[in-house]
């Protein structure tokens, strides 16, 4: 197991920190001197998810390194509201070339690195969705191929923000997007579409893969930190709401997070050479439709008439997800 | 490094940008009234002892509870614990038992001689309290802690009013009531026992002001037809019996007349003296009993029996005679004419206690009702100076209530003493369930009390709740939720997507940061226990 | 030291003088002998403390190069036709964050219809990406310039293209001088980036920049471009002075002295030229050449300075900007400016057709006689594209042009019609 959950402590390890834990049991966040590799001032929307996960899985990447990290970032929201000149939120050493190419820029990051005999020194690439299982995707599918020594950061809110919210590989059925509209006869992005890029990863045999979830930080930063303790191509996907995209609550970005996991949509697992090495068990599972009625992008399903059959579609795939990733406890 | 102009920048210049200025609320920091603390009738800070328990810092943790209620052994055992009722986790899995911790940490109090702060300093005032009960001895404490000279009469042979006369042992063991006591004396409060005021007004005389807590020892009597032989007794005779006289006769048939605590009380005291039965005759059902569930429940262990919908109506040689009831539409019992007889060596009468209040008859204009003596909100009489509180004024009569009532009177008598009115500070918003993000808390089953094996209990009077050890009164404090107070569990801190939120370190909580807060309220939906509140922005 | 070699191998061996640290590679003709060399140098140890990358795409191996390149290393790639395309986002990104990329450009065809054999098609489409862009005459031009490039791109933080054109110098065997290690050692000290990723100086490289600054990011890249031109001449010096031999700078003149006729050419193409005009002036012709090294930055001054005095100039161009005329063209017209000299176009060797000194020669005594027209075409059959369009004026649905082209001049497909 990633993360051996500890119990009994009023919050165990559920919240980011617990000062009835022993300091090394905390995340990384709880920390009064965690990094903030993307500091405040940024410009992403408010309640934004990804610029938490990445945050969240940097800090941690810098632990994990004593600071010694350089990261590769393709086009999207993160690098637009991170970096509009004259002003950068990033305090560890970042750099964005285009919007497919982190991973092959990471990969030449990483040769440098090598050839000059730093190789305490490591390399993250990251990307959104739309980067990462679309435009990006030959490019990461070629670092992972060469195993190249690089830990590809996906940041999932499943379509493409940045551009005002279009369709990605990534965006799941039913979902409203910009060029999925809730119009005619299927509202809603198609069923039966879109790639799942954890499992791709999987299928080069890289070291290791694993899924996350801002709302279970303990298990991203264990998943962070077991990839920094691997060289070679690694792979994380994180899930990260987006409350403009989704139409949902600001201040609901973890509950829509926590739920998108603990119905079995966004399953958490991490594998190794191929092989799925462990997966987190529902802690309260949820109805799919708990999940779906907080996002306005899915509000179609519901109202005066909800549609039943979509609903029971969408809960088939997360409950097809439970029994694949074996997400309940035996 | 020569930077390239504009496409290379300098790290963390974005702190430049004030994205404080998007929001259109802001979170703010609140302590929340806890639902256990605004439930219990002593005014306990429950959360705030709790939270130093959780740590494992049990003096600490000590330290906080007496500092409003000197009597956490004897809580921890007689309250009814009304702070479980309302406890949040109960809404979750099952109610922290507050009790419980509580009483641990009297316990280890006890056992390792710990002492409340220093009374403030002399040029204070004197106060007679008129009775020892927990209410008297809650406002001596205060008003001792406070810096008054206090002295306790009481016609008793020793201290604790009804906890000693009332409580039976298996409850409360006098060891626990006498050490919580003795350490009231060693403040300097002075003790004046076996001593009987018969006139409040000539008894003032060298004090600034008296506190009265005579209690209500006086049974509540029915008419029950009886012939010679019968052998009638009541509750509170018995109980103060059971602890300075010698011990009552019962013989091997008791019944009990009465449906609250104190016929529970009873009628297990009769088993332990000997009794093969100990019936309860009740009017109403078991549903409308007062007597508190979980004693309910221990007596039903025990083999008590009980007798539903029937009063006494008469009683002889044979035994007692009752009758029958129904209830109406209205839920009140009414007779039936259908009579039972049933064998009964003994009848014990539990209908209720009244105060004896000779001892004002020269207070001029003093309100009387019910036979209790009505009080302002200050626990104040109608007459200046003298206060009263416990069962002689209108009150559940719990001793829970009873040191809540020493407490306040305390608080008010300083302020009066001073020419001052006591003005208790503004209560806050109460935590409810509503306000909490459960998800964060542990999942952890009450810790069981070891209940001392039931067929002990019929013969003995050894104490028939257990206590905690050390380690799992950690765990029980553990399962507090903190409702409505920070805890520093990190959450705002971490969850944060503009790092807005600042650490200031352990034990000092957080601040935020409102040049970068954007106001998108994840802080506060996080927040496990409800203490921060999001608030318009007013500009 | 005097080789026989490949012209591909020379270039990889004067490459792997100039130590690069971190090599892509992605196959296509006609530079893939560079990047095969240089795999096996780096496998063999000849190039040691190299990192040689096999990437999925052109796309993926300049982003490569980007990555190491900020990261701090010495930098190579190379690619050619449809792979340069394929590139293109990244060629303009190398550019845009100032990353000192040297990359080879085996000159080719671009498709439809798809064309293995050289023209300029490649680099023109990306001659205003803010590279700069260097044309080699010969393979030993080729070798040096790739020398010369690496000081040239980490003096000004600039990326540098060296085109060589296809098969005609990539795959041509050549007697070639290689330098020795030490000289270029000493010509091309280590490289001192001005920006690099490094976690003891933290930044961020390539920021969102808006309107505010965009326009003065882009001049600024324009004044590298202006500086390269004082740099191309005094490296070409410098290189002279310790290799013995001149290679590089601006533009080459070609027995200008008295030249009423100037043909101005970039690349091999020279080479004939120079031998057709030899011939000429031994008739008794006023002509001479103009060979253009810098392409970008486009060197005007230098580039009028030597045809002022011509009376006619001819430009010889292996692009067509369709619908236009040729891209050289522009910037000698240029430089032309206020002369009232004619540059007279003339599109040649389009997907590898032969220039002939037959052919060039007619050409010249065409100029000379002042028949060209502004914009020519060398040895064009007028007759197949008359046919072609006679066809297309005939019927709708007339077929593919190249497949059509092919028929009408009787060869390969066209047996099986």
């Amino acid at each position: 197991m990633p993360l051996q959950p500890i119990k009994f402590y009023q919050t165990g390890t559920f919240t980011v920190g617990n000062r009835l834990l022993d300091e090394s049991q905390r995340t990384v966040q709880a920390n009064m001197r965690r990094t903030n590799s993307l500091n405040s001032g940024h410009r992403a929307c408010q309640g934004c998810g990804e610029a938490l996960g990445a945050r969240y899985a940097l800090d941690a990447a810098m632990q994990a390194t004593k600071n010694r990290l350089i990261a590769a970032n393709a086009t999207g929201c993160l690098e637009v509201f991170s970096t509009p000149y004259p002003e950068t939120s990033w305090q560890i050493p970042w750099m964005h070339s285009l919007f497919g190419n982190a991973a092959s820029v990471a990969t030449g990051i990483a040769a440098a690195l090598k050839v000059k005999g730093k190789q305490d020194v490591r390399v993250i690439a990251q990307g959104g969705d739309g980067g990462t299982t679309d435009i990006g995707f030959a490019c990461l599918s070629g670092m992972f191929e060469r195993n190249d020594d690089v830990l590809y950061i996906c940041y999932d809110n499943e379509a493409y923000m940045n551009t005002g919210v279009q369709r990605s590989s990534a965006t799941p059925p039913a979902a409203r997007t910009a060029t999925t509209p809730a119009a005619g006869a299927h509202p809603g992005n198609s069923f039966g579409t879109g790639k799942n890029v954890p499992l791709i990863a999987m299928a080069h045999r890289i070291p290791f893969v694993a899924t996350a979830s801002v709302a279970n930080l303990h298990d991203l930063e264990a998943k962070v930190n077991k990839a920094m303790t691997i060289h070679g191509a690694r792979y994380i996907h994180i899930h990260v709401p987006c409350p403009l995209g989704w139409g949902s609550h600001p201040s609901d970005t973890l509950k829509v997070a926590r739920l998108a996991v603990e119905s079995g949509l966004f399953p958490l697992f991490e594998a190794e050479h191929g092989e799925i090495t462990a997966s987190l068990r529902l802690r309260k599972k949820a109805p799919v439709e708990a999940y779906l009625k907080l996002q306005r992008r899915f509000s179609h399903l519901f109202g005066e008439k909800p549609d039943r059959d979509t609903i029971a579609m969408i809960q088939a795939i997360a409950d097809r997800n439970i029994e694949k990733f074996g997400l309940e406890s035996p | 490094m020569k930077k390239p102009f504009a496409i290379t920048l300098d790290p963390g210049s974005s702190l430049a940008n004030h994205t404080g200025s998007w929001r259109t609320e802001r979170p703010v920091y609140v302590d929340r009234l806890p639902p256990c603390n605004h439930a219990c009738p002593a005014g306990e800070d429950i959360q705030g002892w709790l939270y130093h328990a959780e740590g494992g810092d049990y003096r600490r943790a000590w330290e906080a509870l007496v500092k409003h209620n000197p009597f956490p052994a004897i809580m921890g055992r007689v309250c009814y614990h009304p702070c479980e009722d309302a406890c949040n986790r109960g809404k979750l899995d099952e109610a922290v038992g507050i009790h419980a911790v509580e009483r641990f940490l009297g316990d280890l109090a006890i056992r390792r001689g710990w002492l409340p702060g220093k009374p403030a300093g002399p040029g204070a005032k004197r106060v007679l309290v008129v009775g020892s009960g927990p209410s008297g001895l809650s406002c001596a404490y205060h008003l001792r802690l406070m810096g008054h000279g206090v002295v306790i009469v009481d016609s008793a042979k020793a201290a604790g009013g009804m906890m000693r006369y009332g409580i039976p042992k298996y409850r409360l063991p006098r060891d626990v009531l006498d050490a919580e006591i003795s350490r009231i004396e060693s403040m300097g409060v002075e003790f004046r026992l076996n001593s009987r005021i018969d006139d409040i007004m000539a008894a003032m005389a060298g004090f600034d002001a008296a506190f009265l807590a005579v209690g209500a020892h006086l049974a509540r009597r029915t008419d029950i037809p009886a012939g010679d032989a019968s052998r009638i007794l009541d509750a509170v005779c018995l109980l103060h019996d059971m602890e300075d006289g010698p011990p009552p006769m019962l013989g091997r048939r008791v019944v009990v007349y009465g449906g609250g605590n104190t016929a529970l009380d009873v009628a297990r005291t009769a088993k332990r003296l000997g009794a093969l039965e100990s019936l309860i005759v009740y009017r109403r059902t078991k549903e409308q009993m007062p007597a508190h569930e979980s004693e309910l429940n221990e007596a039903l262990q025990e083999g008590i029996l009980f007798k539903w919908l029937s009063t006494v109506k008469a009683m002889d040689e044979g035994g007692v005679t009752v009758e029958k009831m129904v209830l109406d539409e209205t839920g009140f019992p009414q007779p039936t004419g259908e009579f039972e007889k049933m064998e009964a060596d003994s009848l014990v009468l539990a209908l209720g206690q009244e105060s004896e209040l000779g001892l004002l008859k020269n207070v001029p204009d003093l309100e009387i009702e019910n036979g209790t003596v009505k009080v302002n909100s200050s626990m104040m009489t109608s007459h200046p100076g003298i206060f009263a509180g416990g069962d002689m004024v209108p009150s559940d009569r719990t001793v829970t209530s009873a040191v809540g009532h020493g407490k306040k009177a305390a608080k008010n008598i300083d302020a009066w003493l001073r020419n001052e009115t006591y003005i208790a500070p503004e209560k806050h918003e109460i935590a409810g369930f509503d306000k909490m993000n459960t998800w964060y808390y542990s999942d952890a089953p009450r810790t069981v009390q070891p209940e001392l094996d039931i067929a002990r209990r019929g013969s003995t009077f050894d104490e028939v709740v257990g206590g905690l050890t050390g380690k799992n009164a950690l765990f029980e404090a553990r399962r507090c939720l903190s409702c409505g107070n920070c805890f520093e569990c990190d959450n705002c801190f971490g969850v944060c997507p503009d790092n807005a939120v600042i650490k200031l370190g352990p034990g000092l909580r957080f601040a935020f940061d409102y040049d970068y807060c954007k106001g998108c309220g994840l802080c506060a939906a996080e927040c496990p226990c409800g203490a921060i509140k999001m608030v318009p922005e007013s500009i | 030291m005097l080789q026989q070699l490949e012209g591909s191998r020379a270039i990889a061996q004067g490459i792997a003088l100039c130590k690069p640290e971190v090599v892509c590679a992605y196959p296509i003709t006609p530079q893939t002998h560079i990047v095969e060399a240089l795999a096996e140098m780096v496998r063999t140890g000849e190039l040691a403390n190299c990192e040689f990358i096999n990437v999925e795409s052109e796309f993926a191996a300049l982003s490569v190069a980007i990555g190491a390149s900020a990261a701090g290393a010495r930098s190579y790639t190379a690619t050619a036709s449809q792979g340069l395309l394929y590139m293109c986002e990244a060629v303009y990104n190398a550019a845009g964050l100032g990353l000192p990329i040297v990359m080879t450009i085996g000159n080719r065809a671009i498709g439809a219809p798809i064309n293995i054999w050289n023209d300029h098609s490649d680099s023109m489409a990306m001659r205003d990406a803010g590279w700069i862009q260097l044309y080699a005459e010969t393979n030993q031009e080729a070798l040096d310039l790739h020398i010369q490039a690496f000081k040239l791109a980490e003096a000004l933080s600039c990326p540098v293209m060296v085109c060589v054109d296809g098969f005609i110098l990539t795959h041509a065997y050549e007697r070639i001088e290689i330098p020795e290690a030490h000289d270029v050692d000493a010509f091309l000290p280590p490289y001192d980036p001005v920006q690099v990723l490094d976690c003891n100086d933290p930044v961020s490289i390539g920021a969102m920049v808006g309107p505010e600054a965009f326009a003065e990011v882009k001049y600024l890249q324009h004044r590298k471009q202006l500086a390269a031109l004082e740099l191309i001449p005094e490296i070409a010096s410098e290189f002279s002075a310790r290799f013995k031999r001149d290679s590089g700078g601006l533009v080459k003149p070609y027995r200008l002295e008295g030249a009423e006729t100037i043909v101005v050419a970039l690349g091999s193409m020279n080479g004939t030229i120079k031998d057709v005009i030899d011939e000429m002036r031994n008739e008794g012709h006023a002509i001479g050449s103009l060979a253009i090294v810098s392409f970008r930055p486009f060197p005007l001054q230098a580039v009028r300075a030597a045809l002022v005095d011509a009376k006619r100039i001819v430009i010889l161009e292996k692009s067509l900007s369709v619908g236009l005329g040729g891209p050289l063209s522009d910037g000698v017209r240029k430089s032309l400016s206020g002369t009232g000299l004619h540059g007279h176009t003339v599109i040649a060797g389009l997907g590898g057709r032969a220039i002939t000194r037959k052919s060039l020669k007619a050409l010249f005594v065409k100029a000379e006689m002042d028949e060209l027209e502004l914009l020519d075409f060398l040895d064009l059959d007028r007759d197949i594209v008359n046919v072609q369009l006679e066809r297309e004026k005939e019927t709708r649905r007339s077929g593919p042009v190249a497949e059509n082209v092919l028929k009408s001049i009787g060869t390969v497909a066209s047996r099986i019609a």
